[in-house]
């Protein structure tokens, strides 16, 4: 089934883009949250442009994560106060990270600081997983103990907000902050935003659990849509097509990853996931290495 | 069988311009040293397909040579140069070019040095060697200039984008001549305009310009020029859609 994306001018597998859209779908599916840091290396490696896939990607992560969003806002789990905070840092965020990606581009260098960030992300990320999953077998203790409010300076700063549903009373530079650089780094890798603010905000702010996936949700739907919007304007990178494509790909395997989640136990699962992300990581790198076929690469400017 | 398609109406139109020739007045060769005309002036290619062709025919007043000088719709292009940086392919140079054809082709009936000299090509330009691309600011000399130069054709060349050649022309006769004009797939939509011209002795005695519209078919194309001339719609309808496709999919699952 071949789909022809008008935006990236090229001409793709319909049946793979919808299996990259599944295998994000699965992700989130099983693991609740994420899937969408997974989206864009994949694309990449099929050999989508990345600024299409960034931008792309921003634009299927609205779809994926209005219908938690609402469903956590009716059951009262988004701290709205802290939200909007965070918000308006994300606006910020999102403006700053899309002219930063902006003047990237225009430098040529916005595909090689969009895999180099992935490859790293994803190696964090997949090395702390396998970490986690080993000392979890080796120790088979509980889990580690949560330490609220580690992180005295947080406490010293200025400007304090009382967040009633958080109960939390710290200054509203911390929140706008974390919203700045969650922002950013959503508006120059497409996804990624959520997997900066959720540790954050459980481990910087302190916040009850309870509140931070519907918090966080609430938050990717609205900076994801101000990417969307910010990267069609500046660069017209967005392909609309691509990214219905993944959401219908995604809407089919996440409820299947919901169950997978719920039967298997959760440290193979979360080595599978560990390999998974190192081995996307190590594919992102080898493939800048690979020498290309010719040294020149042209490409039409708006 | 595109070229079956695009062959039946000009060989009528051929048969038309033959017998318009041979009319016994003369005056309609006499006038005009060169006619020319499209199969189809306006060229619909489907996104993603085989592309398509129009025939060029025309007919001179007498014996001498024809070139033809096809040109898309003139864009910005840039051209990046990759280098081994710490083992990583990156790219570590680039140079802007304004006014780029996004499509080129340049044919002649015989070899081009044996009918035009050199100044005469490059004043019109007859040709991949004579086609002027103007590099935007740049800090690098004029040689390593020539090399990107010479890299923005190579690549539009293997697109099917760039093409000059010998005798994609045919002479029926001395008067009479056709030429099939191929399109990739991935020529962009816009106005191109095809110049015919009657060369003499080493001149250029006459010259015609055809335009010929050529758009794209397919929801996509369309897609992609709504999102080209209005981004700021485009990316809202983007954002509402992607929405409202998320509540419609995902919502029964959640137990909503």
């Amino acid at each position: 089934m071949h789909i022809y994306l008008p935006v990236a001018a090229v001409t793709m597998d319909g049946f793979v883009l919808l299996a990259i859209g599944a295998a994000a779908g699965l992700l989130s599916g099983v693991f609740g949250i994420g899937g969408g840091f997974l989206l864009a290396p994949l694309l990449i490696l099929y050999g989508v442009p990345p600024a299409v896939a960034v931008a792309s990607t921003a634009n299927q992560l609205v779809g994926v994560s209005l219908p938690g969003a609402v469903t956590h806002w009716r059951r009262g789990q988004v701290d709205l106060s802290m939200a909007l905070v965070m918000l308006t840092g994300g606006l910020a965020g999102s403006a700053f990270g899309v002219s930063l990606f902006t003047g990237l581009r225009s430098l040529g260098q916005d595909a090689l600081v969009v895999e180099l960030s992935y490859a790293a992300i994803l190696g964090l990320l997949g090395a702390a997983l396998l970490i986690e999953s080993l000392r979890a077998v080796l120790i088979r203790g509980g889990p580690a103990p949560r330490l609220l409010h580690r992180y005295k300076w947080v406490h010293g700063l200025p400007l304090k907000l009382r967040f009633h549903r958080s109960k939390l009373y710290i200054s509203l530079l911390v929140p706008l902050g974390l919203g700045f650089v969650a922002g950013s780094v959503s508006a120059v890798l497409g996804a990624g935003g959520g997997l900066i603010m959720v540790p954050a905000m459980i481990y910087l702010l302190g916040m009850p659990i309870s509140v931070v996936p519907g918090t966080a949700l609430f938050q990717i739907v609205f900076v994801s849509a101000a990417v969307t919007v910010l990267q069609e304007v500046e660069n017209g990178t967005v392909d609309l097509a691509l990214a219905m494509i993944l959401l219908v790909g995604g809407t089919i395997a996440a409820p299947l990853g919901k169950i997978i989640g719920s039967k298997l136990r959760a440290t193979p699962l979360r080595v599978a996931l560990a390999i998974l992300a190192l081995a996307v990581a190590v594919k992102l790198v080898a493939g800048m290495t690979v020498s290309p076929d010719g040294l020149y690469t042209i490409e039409a400017l708006r | 069988m595109r070229a079956g398609i695009a062959g039946a109406r000009p060989l009528a139109a051929l048969l038309f311009i033959f017998i318009a020739s041979l009319w016994p007045s003369h005056g309609y060769a006499d006038d005009q040293p060169l006619l020319a005309d499209l199969s189809n002036h306006d060229l619909a290619i489907s996104a993603g397909g085989n592309g398509a062709s129009v025939v060029l025919f025309g007919v001179t007043d007498g014996p001498g040579d024809v070139v033809i000088v096809v040109r898309g719709p003139e864009r910005d292009m840039v051209v990046r140069r990759r280098n081994r940086l710490a083992g990583l392919w990156v790219n570590t140079g680039q140079v802007a070019f304004t006014g780029v054809p996004s499509y080129y082709a340049a044919y002649s009936s015989q070899k081009l040095d044996d009918i035009v000299p050199g100044p005469v090509q490059a004043l019109h330009q007859i040709g991949l060697a004579n086609l002027r691309l103007d590099p935007k600011l740049t800090s690098l000399s004029d040689d390593q200039v020539a090399d990107y130069r010479e890299a923005l054709i190579d690549a539009q060349r293997q697109r099917g984008l760039y093409d000059d050649a010998v005798g994609r022309i045919a002479f029926l006769g001395n008067k009479l001549f056709r030429a099939q004009i191929d399109f990739p797939a991935a020529v962009p939509a816009g106005t191109y305009f095809i110049e015919v011209l009657l060369i003499r002795d080493g001149n250029v005695v006459t010259g015609q310009t055809t335009p010929l519209t050529i758009s794209q078919l397919g929801l996509g194309a369309k897609l992609g020029k709504f999102a080209a001339e209005q981004p700021l719609l485009y990316g809202l309808i983007a954002v509402l859609a992607a929405a409202v496709a998320g509540l419609l999919a995902f919502m029964p699952f959640r137990g909503a």
